[in-house]
């Protein structure tokens, strides 16, 4: 009986088309995402309607998690300094230009102003571990976020300032009244909350709005 | 794709003649592969999709000289309270007395009912959340004056007589 021959086939594939779909989606997820931005704690902030983007630039942002902690955020470094050494010398922290330095390169603050000169002593990747207590704000008074907020507006003085709130969604209610009164009392009364756009439900008034927004841009 | 092959039908070299060994062109793209997904595979993680949106919030600066306070006529207010459990209670006019449960679905026809049977200079919403309310619920009421284009709105503390309605009428409804 002859032998029947097998062809022998190569198990090489070609992975030329593989490497054009993993670089495609690649270079999508480049283009498409932006980095997630440092924060001190999870915030799963809630959804509205306003299609408003954040601002960039000069904001100061409150962070405030479900446990109620605060936290504040300032994104230009000059602007941190320049609080640190305010904060400083009004509420007598006794910080060393070290610790200053420190707080310039440190993004978020939830500290009391007792624990701030311990904290900044810390490494940097020490005080991304330690549990942070938060800023207090007891009551209506506004706490110690007003000295906070205070200094804040004296640094950006002459700059329009975002006042940014990043609240997570089972944030009780009088944590956020006693921000807000923080604000109120350093007379800013202009907010911006941090939300995740969703469409306006159909047929409501503001759906009407924008349609109609829509169809005079078409014209 | 990346490989030349070798073609049959080569002339004939006499002996003696070495043959050059041809190598293949051909590349092996698996490292690569897993180069291109490691890469996606840090994006996913590391990146982030939504862009957050900032919703404006002006609140009123409180005052005590009575010329400054804004007055509210009472046939044009609709005051919406926001209790535990994200329970919403309304009332029409100045009567906290009135108070009547509904949930966030409902609150919409109530609202626009308002606006249809006011006078637009006349109507406002005041928003009185409780201390049990959360802020996901105080966004989606502010949000609600948004979507149904309630021109003036303000959020104030509420009265010990208007919560004590409002705890009330949350044991009836057995909250």
């Amino acid at each position: 009986m002859p032998k029947v021959k097998v062809a022998k086939k190569s198990t090489w594939v070609d992975m030329t088309a593989f490497v054009d779909v993993s670089f495609l989606i690649l270079t999508f997820f480049i283009l498409a995402t932006k980095f997630k931005p440092d924060e001190p704690v999870e915030v799963k902030f809630p959804s509205s309607v306003s299609a408003d983007k954040i601002p960039e630039m000069d904001a100061f942002l409150i962070t405030i998690d479900k446990d109620g902690r605060v936290f504040v955020q300032m994104d230009d470094p000059n602007a941190r300094k320049s609080i640190a050494e305010n904060l400083n010398e009004t509420r007598n922290l006794g910080l060393t230009p070290a610790n200053i330095k420190s707080f310039t390169n440190s993004p978020s603050i939830g500290v009391p102003f007792a624990g701030l000169k311990n904290l900044l002593a810390m490494e940097p990747e020490q005080q991304k571990n330690v549990r942070q207590p938060g800023i207090p704000v007891p009551d209506s008074t506004g706490g110690e976020l007003y000295y906070w907020i205070r200094d804040a507006k004296s640094t950006y003085a002459g700059k329009k300032v975002s006042w940014l709130i990043k609240a997570d969604d089972a944030t009780k209610y009088p944590v956020i009244k006693n921000v807000l009164e923080a604000f109120k009392r350093n007379d800013i009364n202009k907010f911006q909350l941090v939300t995740k756009f969703r469409d306006a439900p159909i047929g409501t008034p503001l759906w009407n709005t924008r349609q109609n927004q829509i169809g005079a841009g078409k014209k | 794709m990346a490989a030349i092959e070798e073609g049959g039908g080569g002339g004939h070299k006499g002996p003696g003649v070495k043959k050059a060994k041809k190598l293949s062109t051909r590349v092996d793209m698996t490292p690569m592969v897993d180069l291109g997904f490691l890469l996606i595979t840090f994006f996913i993680f590391s990146t982030t999709m939504a862009q957050p949106t900032a919703m404006q919030l002006i609140m009123p600066k409180d005052t005590e000289k009575p010329e400054e306070q804004t007055k509210v006529k009472a046939s044009g207010a609709l005051t919406i309270m926001l209790g535990k459990k994200d329970g919403l209670y309304y009332y029409e006019g100045d009567d906290p007395t009135k108070i009547q449960a509904t949930d966030y679905k409902k609150i919409r026809d109530v609202i626009i009912q308002k606006k249809k049977n006011t006078k637009p200079e006349d109507f406002v919403v005041v928003i009185k959340p409780n201390d049990e309310s959360n802020y996901q619920n105080v966004v989606a009421i502010l949000d609600e004056m948004s979507i149904n284009e309630v021109k003036k709105f303000a959020m104030v503390n509420i009265s010990p007589v208007e919560n004590e309605l409002l705890v009330a009428t949350e044991k009836a409804n057995g909250i």
